[in-house]
């Protein structure tokens, strides 16, 4: 196989992806970072996985789920309160439990999670399980677009307003602090941070590739459907209230694995991390980098994450400010994401020569994720009006 | 039984609150079909206009009223030009304007922490509103405050205002026209993109209002928008879109529910099962309350 057609072959490109992410990940990191460094990228990672889920859900679905802090935050707390335990000790209360003074033992719900086994499995069936039960009232009555978005926003604040109102047995608005072990390592020596940073990469390119094979499926494309239009895909006999419920799932699984795995890395978790704002801020990376490709959703996830770091340090003020206009220009000018950058570019290039702009609709079919979003209309489920136009001519 | 009426009258004071802002959604939410994040920055620049005007006016009784129509107008202005800048660029993508008003609402929250400071500044209340009125006397009193009987006052007047509005006049003729069938109004005649710069003026002006209002209860500061507009949107998910009377009556339910849960529980918990509450409701009426009847599939 030459060059050209290596990159001609959609899913021959994908696998040079994930394989050069790897190398990236796993050779160039690690020598070239420092420690410090190390582990804010392994927070950022975590950052993306939650995009991986993201951009199944809206950028593939049409599900805008502005509640995936929700997600995030069962994982990290089902992980925590493991450590927490495990960090006190047998017999022994978790420390915020005895400054509060108020329990004498572990509450009933703590108590399984002291076992290993039940919270890794927790971190990941717990999101799964309520994301199940909540679609599947959300999306069976037909509540959509707007309505859904909605709704999962106000679950992100109704979760932590409980939390925070719970302080005797979640630590409050303090959430859970200062972990020290990750299953008998001690965090605070470097190697150990090293460790749970290969952990996370592995398990985010783990995740890539699980959710691209699930893209490329046949439910993939149902997806897809579903979200340029429902009805279509009722008459033709399928249920689209389940292809949503398993996109919805598949996004909270992720966004719980995410949560759990950035317990160790930045030894808290608090209700800070999982309100409306931080729910609301994962969804900005996966828009600035491209909402309906892997590669952008990635991407852009942790360009931000990234970005907030480098800018807010210095200048807090202008970090709010360039948040907001991300938002602005990459929603309203570039729906695509950056990804569709160069098809626009390559639109324009065809559309100068044939003299017909704007009308190559084939621009989207050429190849993997990055080439789709800017050729179909992207987030616009149930909306029957979408003009066939593609949404990147529009800028 | 006192306590439960004076817990009841909170809860419809709430609601009144949340009627003032929820009308405004209402109109922008269903005739644009637009989600409007900035409507919380909306009231909060409402109640920093009452916040200016009560320095520069010594009175605070006149300058709560000269409020009430300069709120109006700086709401008002912000929400055409924002209609005007961005919205009219997206009314076919309703999910993407949901989060580019997000980033405008970013920055005004901003904009509003550079020019009046992070920490929260108070209004004073005038004083034919810092009192009580009691309504039962005697060892187990019943009194409402003047200030949420103003506030629910306003909710009803501008109720009124706005249903007379919608029926009387041609403007509300017009935007009647537009939600029940957008096509249809445009081929009569009707140039829909003006009357959606109205709606929205309408619309973000009320959420000016409704900041005037907040400024008697609470402290005004940049994030007071945002703790509130979630609750509102609520109101409409469940109040259904296009008719007023849902709105109403889902924000004075929700407004008493909240107040008489937080009694009986506690804030956090009152929060999740209110939540859970409008979940199981709309398994029953998933459109709203009430809803615009019509032959389309979507």
């Amino acid at each position: 196989m030459t060059l050209p057609t290596l990159f001609k072959d959609p899913s021959a490109r994908a696998w040079t992806g994930v394989g050069a992410a790897a190398v990236a990940l796993f050779a160039v990191a690690p020598l070239a970072l420092s420690d410090f460094r190390l582990g804010l990228l392994a927070k950022y990672l975590c950052t993306a996985m939650v995009a991986v889920g993201i951009c199944l859900a809206w950028g593939r679905g049409g599900l805008l789920t502005l509640g995936q802090g929700v997600f995030f935050g069962l994982g990290g707390y089902a992980m925590a309160m493991h450590l927490k335990i495990a960090d006190a000790g047998p017999g022994n209360l978790p420390d915020f439990m005895q400054l509060y003074g108020t329990a004498t033992e572990l509450p009933w719900w703590w108590r399984p999670f002291g076992n290993p086994l039940f919270a890794l499995a927790a971190t990941v069936l717990l999101p799964m399980a309520v994301a199940a039960i909540l679609g599947s009232f959300i999306f069976r009555r037909r509540v959509k677009g707007a309505y859904f978005a909605i709704l999962s926003q106000a679950l992100a604040a109704a979760f932590a307003i409980w939390l925070i109102g719970q302080q005797a047995t979640t630590g409050g608005t303090n959430g859970l602090t200062d972990i020290q072990g990750f299953f008998g390592y001690d965090l605070d020596d470097p190697v150990n941070q090293r460790m749970v940073y290969f952990v996370i990469a592995a398990v985010l390119l783990l995740l890539i590739v699980l959710v691209r094979q699930l893209m490329h499926s046949r439910y993939g494309e149902l997806l897809v459907a579903v979200r340029d239009s429902e009805e279509r895909v009722r008459f033709l006999g399928y249920d689209p209230a389940n292809v949503k419920l398993v996109a919805y799932v598949v996004a909270a699984g992720t966004a719980g694995l995410a949560g759990a795995l950035f317990v160790p890395a930045v030894g808290i978790i608090s209700p800070a991390m999982i309100g409306i704002v931080p729910s609301i801020e994962f969804v900005i990376g996966a828009a600035v980098g491209g909402r309906a490709s892997l590669a952008g959703a990635v991407l852009g996830a942790i360009g931000v994450a990234w970005a907030k770091t480098a800018l807010s340090e210095e200048f807090p003020a202008a970090w709010t400010y360039f948040q907001g206009l991300l938002f602005i220009v990459a929603l309203a000018f570039l729906p695509g994401g950056l990804v569709s950058l160069a098809g626009i570019v390559r639109r324009r290039r065809a559309s100068h020569g044939s003299g017909d702009a704007g009308g190559n609709m084939d621009g989207g079919r050429d190849g993997d994720a990055g080439g789709r979003a800017d050729g179909d209309t992207v987030g616009n489920a149930g909306e029957e009006k979408a003009p066939a136009v593609p949404l990147g001519g529009a800028v | 039984m006192t306590v439960i009426l004076g817990q009841t009258f909170t809860g419809i004071s709430i609601g009144a609150v949340l009627l003032l802002i929820a009308l405004g959604l209402s109109l922008t939410f269903g005739q644009m079909n637009v989600i409007n994040m900035a409507h919380g920055e909306f009231i909060m620049a409402g109640a920093y206009t009452t916040y200016v005007l009560q320095k520069s006016i010594s009175g605070a009784g006149v300058s709560l009223l000269v409020a009430l129509p300069v709120a109006f107008l700086v709401a008002g202005a912000l929400g055409a030009l924002l209609e005007w800048v961005l919205i009219r660029r997206l009314y076919l993508r309703p999910l993407d304007t949901l989060l580019v008003t997000w980033g405008v609402s970013l920055m005004l929250q901003q904009l509003a922490r550079d020019i009046f400071g992070a920490p929260n500044v108070q209004t004073r209340a005038p004083d034919w509103l810092t009192g009580n009125i009691t309504v039962i006397g005697g060892d187990d009193p019943l009194t409402f405050a003047n200030s949420r009987l103003f506030i629910l006052a306003l909710a009803v007047a501008a109720v009124v205002a706005l249903s007379l509005a919608l029926r009387l006049t041609s403007l509300g003729r017009r935007i009647r026209g537009v939600v029940q069938n957008r096509d249809l109004a445009e081929v009569s005649g009707i140039s829909t993109s003006r009357v959606d710069r109205t709606t929205f003026f309408l619309g973000s002006g009320l959420a000016g209002v409704a900041g005037v209002a907040l400024t008697l209860v609470g402290p005004i500061g940049p994030t007071m928008g945002t703790n509130i507009i979630i609750d509102a949107f609520l109101v409409i998910v469940v109040g259904g879109i296009g008719q007023l009377k849902g709105t109403v009556i889902v924000a004075f339910a929700l407004g008493v529910m909240q107040s008489v849960l937080e009694y009986s529980t506690t804030v956090s918990v009152a929060k999740v099962l209110v939540l859970v509450a409008i979940v199981a409701f709309l398994q029953w009426r998933p459109q709203g309350l009430y809803t615009l009847r019509t032959r389309s599939l979507v």
